[in-house]
């Protein structure tokens, strides 16, 4: 029920452009416009919903009620947020490096944007089925680490570097357990297109065969996306707010956006690669394929908010420890293990 | 027909478009109202003291250091993974030993206290 919804709705686009006789590649280009754009936008509206949801979350766990005043029960809270950062005056700092200060928002939503191109969002949903998916989507998130660098470089304030000093030695330190942690999948798969790993999780999920490798890649991710309990880049009560300290407005905005997309692609990636994707569990296909990726993914979301409102901060040198003692160590032991794990298994011939 | 990198190109030039957007209309619909002291450095209302643009904790750079050896390693660690079952017993044991390496310099930086945060 609901299954091809989405692609049916493509092939009919598709099939309009093509009976206007245009070329083929420029009915390709105009098509795979229409898909950025519906992924971009509905993830970046999904944001507005997100937020809501974070605070509604940590309200119930804190025994409050949360935003209730906008709309019914508060749903329209984000929306009004919203529209005040748009009117919210663009202050640039006299002192701030102007060029670097002002790039730093415009550019910080392409890597998550990138990323989303691989993501199959359903059966056969994919707007990109690239062969080398997982490694592209590691190495475009990884490059935000240098966007949140220029905007506190930029800033020429003493939070913003210590803020952004943070979030490069953080978010490079737990990119290793992050990487390391997916290779025991691949080793499994034999392949990094996306669709395919899920594909392979017909039988059973890779949750079952890589438990280790799956918290390892979560608490890299909670991370690698700055949120509690690692989120000194931001720690409001020592330096206000990290890299943002000098932002306001729309360009504060878009690094808030950037973190929510980045938290929603973490998860994304924790269902592909370890929670089976878009195939439904139990076998209970009268949901579609599309259903029960968002249902997964929206688990995640709400495990990665339990996780914030339930844990302190912890220090900086216990995070850089933690890091490079303990995970970098188990994530490469779990690749031995996976390996021979897979030749006495083979031994068996199970 | 359009190449996969052709695809990504329009997801960067859509991704870009919202963040362009954003700022654009947020500079477009801003009240402005010149006043000097709101354009100074934020530093909980004292003045900011000394330059900002200095030379900071090497403890930074050390990791640095370690996470470039060893993110090159998982750039050789990504084909082999893929072609893992048709390499067979003889690459496994090569990265085995390719790894151990690796491991032998992470623990001379952990003897030598580079991991500890001072």
């Amino acid at each position: 029920m609901g299954e091809n919804v989405f692609l049916n709705i493509a092939s009919w686009i598709r099939g309009f452009l093509d009976s206007l006789g245009a070329p083929l590649l420029l009915n390709d280009l105009i098509m795979m416009i229409i898909k950025a754009s519906a992924v971009i936008v509905f993830v970046s509206l999904n944001v507005i919903w997100l937020i809501l949801m974070e605070r509604k979350v940590c309200a119930y766990i804190q025994c409050r009620l949360g935003p209730n005043r906008v709309g019914p029960k508060g749903t329209l809270q984000t929306i009004a947020d919203v529209i005040k950062l748009v009117t919210k005056e663009f202050l640039v700092p006299r002192t701030a490096d102007k060029v670097v200060f002002l790039l730093a928002p415009l550019i910080v939503f392409v890597p998550p944007a990138l990323a989303l191109a691989v993501v199959p969002w359903g059966d056969g949903m994919a707007a990109v089925d690239m062969n080398i998916g997982v490694f592209y989507l590691l190495a475009v998130t990884s490059l935000s680490t240098l966007i949140f660098w220029m905007g506190a470089w930029g800033s020429n304030n003493k939070y913003a570097l210590i803020g952004g000093m943070r979030v490069v030695a953080q978010m490079v330190s737990y990119e290793l357990p992050l990487v390391l942690a997916l290779l025991g999948v691949i080793m499994i798969t034999g392949t990094l297109n996306m669709s395919e790993i899920v594909e392979a999780q017909r039988n059973v999920w890779f949750i079952f065969t890589q438990p280790l490798a799956f918290l390892i890649y979560f608490i890299a991710g909670i991370s690698e996306t700055n949120r509690t309990p690692f989120d000194l880049v931001e720690a409001e009560s020592e330096i206000i707010a990290g890299p943002y300290t000098e932002y306001s407005g729309m360009g504060w905005a878009m690094f808030m956006l950037t973190e929510y997309v980045s938290v929603m692609i973490i998860s994304i990636m924790c269902t592909v690669m370890f929670f089976g994707g878009w195939l439904a569990p139990f076998g209970w296909t009268f949901l579609p394929s599309w259903f029960w990726f968002f249902f997964k993914v929206y688990l995640f979301i709400f495990l990665f908010m339990w996780i914030r409102w339930t844990y302190p901060r912890i220090r900086v040198d216990q995070l850089m420890g933690f890091g490079w003692k303990v995970l970098v160590p188990l994530s490469l032991a779990n690749i031995f293990v996976t390996g021979i794990g897979m030749y006495v298994y083979r031994a068996i011939g199970w | 027909m359009l190449s996969d990198w052709g695809a990504v190109l329009i997801f960067l030039v859509v991704g870009l478009g919202v963040g362009i957007g954003g700022v654009v209309a947020n500079v477009l619909l801003c009240p402005r109202r010149k006043f000097a002291q709101k354009y100074e450095t934020y530093e909980c209302g004292v003045e900011t003291i000394g330059p900002t643009w200095v030379q900071f904790k090497t403890g930074y750079f050390l990791y640095a250091l370690l996470f470039v050896i060893f993110d090159v390693e998982t750039i050789y660690l990504y084909p082999w993974a893929v072609k893992f079952q048709s390499l067979g017993l003889f690459a496994f044991i090569e990265m085995i030993i390719f790894i151990f390496i690796l491991i032998i310099g992470l623990w001379y930086a952990w003897k030598e206290g580079a991991l500890e945060w001072k």
